[in-house]
């Protein structure tokens, strides 16, 4: 028996609205392509490019506890502002993020990362010295690797020491077009 | 045996909401079935937490929604203009034929057939559903099912 759109909306509104949820999330259409975005009460707790949602909900349960549920409300927000980001109307995201899981060195690394201005660059080895281990140069590559809250948690503005843009979760067209769009890259590059 | 883990709460959700659905209408017709879908999934996830393991996950919605359907009955929410709709079902289930059977039977004798022969529920749960004593729902369920009985031969 199908359940008709409209009762289906009313529960994942309903069980956002209760606080029931340990993350709610949506997918998200930008111009790179579609986004998970997940938040919990603390903020925005994930954002992937290419999602497979069942993975997606998978990684979240274990990581934040099994209420994990497709509700577009508590998503509004950041996807919001994630519009605003890719009309070039928006420099800074206003956005709390959960970065829970995150281990010690992890957290420090993101934290920095947090500061990087929009429409400039970095290198790794300037963060990893940022964050207090400046020979973590590679370390830090890991840590950009497993940013859970891409673009807003801005990865794509590190780049290696020689300015190649090395490599990017999202693949290196999305980091190309990210840097584009803040303007800090020519786009014959 | 290999434990198996409580599954994200939006595979649970997609994976049982059609049945409940069924049950409910089954139970309750089109209207108050559709509150009493947001009522059963709202107590799931309230005690989804609570969850061991991840077997038996559809007997567990299942027994959830009976309840809220109990709690609804109990309530007088539901009127006799809201029979089981037909046409809301888009598969056969197994209790389509009963559920057919009964339509013509007095609402409280179509109800206690239903859910004793439907659900299996005691005597008891199917008194205090209907608002009455299990003996009054056990005469309800016999009557019901003696009028079915002289249906048929006639």
């Amino acid at each position: 028996m199908n359940v008709s759109a409209e009762l289906d909306r009313r529960f994942r509104d309903a069980a956002a609205a209760e606080g029931l949820l340990d993350v709610a999330y949506e997918l998200h259409d930008t111009p790179v392509g579609r986004l998970f975005v997940a938040v919990t009460d603390h903020g925005v707790c994930e954002i992937h490019f290419d999602p497979d949602p069942d993975v997606e909900a998978e990684r979240l349960a274990r990581a934040f506890g099994p209420r994990v549920l497709r509700s577009p409300r508590p998503t509004d927000e950041a996807r919001r502002q994630l519009d605003e980001y890719f009309a070039g109307k928006r420099r800074e995201f206003d956005l709390a993020v959960d970065l829970r899981p995150a281990r010690e060195f992890g957290r420090a690394v993101l934290d920095e990362l947090a500061r990087v201005p929009y429409g400039e660059v970095t290198t790794y080895g300037t963060l990893a010295a940022r964050a207090g281990r400046p020979r973590a140069a590679r370390a830090v590559g890991t840590v950009m690797n497993r940013n859970p809250v891409p673009i807003v948690l801005p990865c794509h503005r590190v780049v290696g020491s020689t300015g190649s843009l090395v490599g990017y979760a999202g693949g290196l067209d999305r980091k190309r077009t990210l840097l584009e769009l803040e303007g800090a890259l020519n786009p014959s590059l | 045996m290999e434990a198996v883990r409580v599954p994200p709460f939006e595979r649970f959700y997609e994976e049982q909401q059609a049945t409940v659905l069924a049950q409910l209408r089954g139970m309750l017709g089109r209207d108050a079935a559709d509150d009493a879908f947001q009522e059963t999934f709202l107590r799931a996830l309230r005690a989804y937490p609570t969850l061991k393991h991840g077997r038996h996950l559809r007997a567990w919605a299942l027994q959830i929604a009976k309840n809220v359907a109990i709690d609804t009955l109990r309530r007088g929410r539901v009127t006799s203009a809201e029979v089981p709709d037909l046409e809301s079902v888009d598969e056969p289930l197994p209790y389509e034929e009963l559920r057919r059977l009964t339509a013509g039977l007095p609402e409280k004798e179509r109800a206690a057939v239903f859910l004793r022969y439907g659900y299996d529920l005691s005597y008891e749960d199917i008194g205090s559903a209907l608002g009455s004593s299990p003996e009054a729902a056990r005469q309800a369920a016999s009557s019901g099912v003696r009028r079915l009985r002289r249906k048929e031969l006639s």
